[in-house]
């Protein structure tokens, strides 16, 4: 791994919609914010990805101004958090609960009416699939129906700044992946978005930037491709352990005993497989893939389980 | 501003009118709670007589007085000549005593229990100067039927409020609330709203049915009576909201709220008067919020009291909203800190 001066300014040279500055969350055993800084840019899609207890939410809830951090700065177009913001913002939290006994429709009204500007509801409730849901009771929606209804309440305002706060955890696959299109389609109204997310690839699929944070600092940041790119320069070649001859063992590898399969890391793939070929190694179950985001979280905050 | 705090409010009284088993508990439990105790206490009046004493019947000399040593008979020591004489024209006390300078009493000649304490006085001083008062007996039920009302709408106001606000903040609804412009002042605001129109509307029904069906006295003004459940409710939803101004937790609140209702459901006279009792104790209850709620409520239905009569006990419940309503403000927070 290569060592790298980590990036937070925005890839665009406007100025930013959000700056962090300095920012410190001290409980009072956990110092759970540690010196972070951001600037997220007007339109840019920002991931914040970590480890559990990593201090992601700690941090994203002090940039939506819900709490209020030990010392530092959050400013929205260069000024201080303040009720304009709250206006301008749409939030989805990790969790959150709604009014009992309200349909689908009377929650969206709720929302609506405490805010000045307002989206126009129906646009919000097609693009969010609510349509068939309207008259139903909150309390008996499906986990992925009520995060489409959290994600309308959060657009309900038209937010220039639009925060996401692990959206898509418990989510099938299919309800996932149409959460990524509605976000794709959010983004296209040059919304900023701030994402933090435990699935590397709806990081890499949503995200301009990224940074990844870990015992409360920002321990990289950049473009998903960039960081890729910058701290690796090669790819991996998969193989089943049974192919795997002892003969190679000096060759760089790695086991994964529980998928049975075995690692080498490699940037010259040619070379490794006329090496492969030369021990006789059969090539029938060879896979190739590059580094992914998941590879550089791993390599950078550890592969030990966080208490 | 307005917008936002009736979008609360409106929200609120959804889930609690949609809230079936609440909304029935508000309901029904006064009406089995007035008729239960009216059935009970239905029959002969109670076996225990009780006279009201003059302060100054009270000194040494005069308890040598044999009348003292009848059994049987509460001796209430008071100072008000005039408000004692008014109740046992409604046979709230069977009799009025003072036996120093000289013994005189007050009786109402149509109160069965008068008459009888009338004869036990007499035979132990034939020379005590008769008074006669008259005036038409209150009823037990008369007496219960304010103490049971206000003691509904202090459960309502403070339950209410104080642990649907804290289940709220456990819960993250407020959170959820706090990332959107509501203020802290709107969103209490539609909560204090919600819940007294709620309250009112619940106690105009209860109020309706026990009145057609108990006849209960009402010898006020319907103005001066909604004045004091309008100020009671306000000073009792205020004190809900300090109780939940920044409690996360369901258990703590329903002890805290506990707390504070066991002490008012004894002290304010819901189910019996605190005539007689120590002072202190008297001056205790007078800080409770249902205390003048019922002094006044019932000085309007029993006693036909005007606003102006009982403008001390709205004055008072009025500085307790301002009180706890800046308490509350000051100590509320959106999420547990």
């Amino acid at each position: 791994m290569q060592s790298h001066p980590y990036n937070t300014a925005p890839m665009t040279a406007s100025a930013p919609i959000i700056e962090v500055r300095n920012l410190v969350m001290r409980y009072p055993k956990v110092l759970a914010v540690d010196g972070v800084s951001l600037a997220i840019a007007h339109g840019e899609c920002f991931g914040l990805l970590g480890p559990n207890g990593a201090g992601k939410t700690t941090t994203i809830e002090i940039m939506e101004g819900i709490q209020a951090p030990t010392s530092g700065d959050v400013l929205f177009r260069g000024r201080p958090l303040d009720r304009a913001f709250h206006a301008e913002a749409g939030i989805q939290f990790q969790s959150t609960a709604l009014q009992d006994f309200l349909t689908v429709r009377e929650t969206l009204e709720l929302f609506r009416r405490l805010y000045d500007r307002l989206e126009n509801l129906e646009r919000v409730i097609e693009e969010c699939a609510l349509g068939d849901l309207l008259d139903r009771d909150t309390r008996k929606l499906s986990g992925g129906q009520r995060q489409r209804l959290l994600l309308a309440i959060a657009l309900i305002n038209e937010p220039t700044v639009l925060f996401l706060d692990e959206p898509t955890t418990g989510l099938d696959p299919q309800s996932r992946r149409n959460f990524w299109n509605l976000i794709d389609k959010i983004k296209k109204r040059n919304t900023t978005i701030i994402l933090t997310t435990h699935y590397m690839e709806e990081a890499y699929v949503l995200c301009d930037r990224i940074a990844i944070m870990d015992h409360g600092k920002i321990i990289a940041a950049g473009a998903p491709d960039q960081l890729l790119k910058h701290h690796y320069d090669d790819v991996i070649l998969q193989l089943p352990q049974a192919d795997f001859p002892a003969t190679l063992a000096s060759l760089e590898h790695k086991m994964l005993p529980t998928q049975q399969l075995v690692e080498i890391s490699t940037a010259d793939v040619n070379a490794t497989i006329l090496k492969l070929t030369e021990h006789r190694v059969p090539l029938n179950h060879l896979r190739i893939r590059p580094r992914n985001l998941e590879d550089l979280f791993l390599e950078l905050t550890g592969r030990e389980l966080r208490p | 501003m307005i917008g936002r705090i009736l979008a609360v409010l409106k929200a609120r009284n959804i889930e609690f009118i949609r809230d079936r088993t609440s909304l029935t508990w508000a309901i029904v439990v006064p009406l089995v709670l007035v008729f239960g105790l009216a059935i009970v206490f239905s029959g002969s009046e109670s076996d225990q007589f009780t006279v009201a004493v003059l302060d100054d019947a009270t000194t040494v000399e005069a308890r040598e007085h044999p009348f003292y040593a009848t059994r049987f008979i509460e001796f209430v020591p008071i100072t008000d000549t005039a408000d004692a004489a008014r109740k046992v024209g409604r046979h709230q006390f069977d009799l009025l005593f003072a036996s120093a300078p000289t013994a005189q009493y007050w009786v109402n000649p149509e109160s069965p229990s008068g008459y009888v304490v009338e004869r036990l006085l007499l035979q132990t001083d034939p020379a005590a100067e008769r008074q006669v008062v008259t005036g038409e007996a209150v009823r037990y039920v008369d007496w219960l039927v304010p103490g049971i009302l206000g003691m509904n709408m202090m459960f309502g106001c403070l339950f209410g409020v104080g642990y649907v606000v804290v289940r709220y903040r456990k819960n993250g609804f407020l959170k959820r609330l706090r990332a959107t412009p509501l203020s802290a002042f709107e969103f209490i605001t539609a909560q204090a709203l919600s819940r007294l129109l709620l309250i009112l509307g619940v106690q105009i029904v209860v109020f309706t049915g026990v009145k057609l069906l108990l006849d209960i006295s009402m010898t006020g003004t319907y103005l001066a009576l909604f004045l004091v459940a309008l100020l009671g409710s306000t000073a009792l939803i205020s004190l809900a909201l300090v109780v939940a101004a920044r409690i996360d937790s369901e258990e703590l609140a329903g002890g805290a709220l506990n707390l504070l209702t066991f002490p008012m459901m004894l002290l304010s006279g819901v189910f019996f008067s605190l005539e007689g009792s120590p002072s202190w104790l008297q001056s205790l209850a007078g800080v409770l919020p249902l205390t003048p709620m019922l002094t006044a409520a019932r000085a309007v239905m029993i006693d036909g009291a005007g606003v102006m009569e009982i403008l001390p006990q709205l004055t008072l419940l009025l500085g307790m909203t301002v009180l706890f309503l800046a308490v509350g403000s000051v100590l509320f927070r959106w999420r547990f800190v």
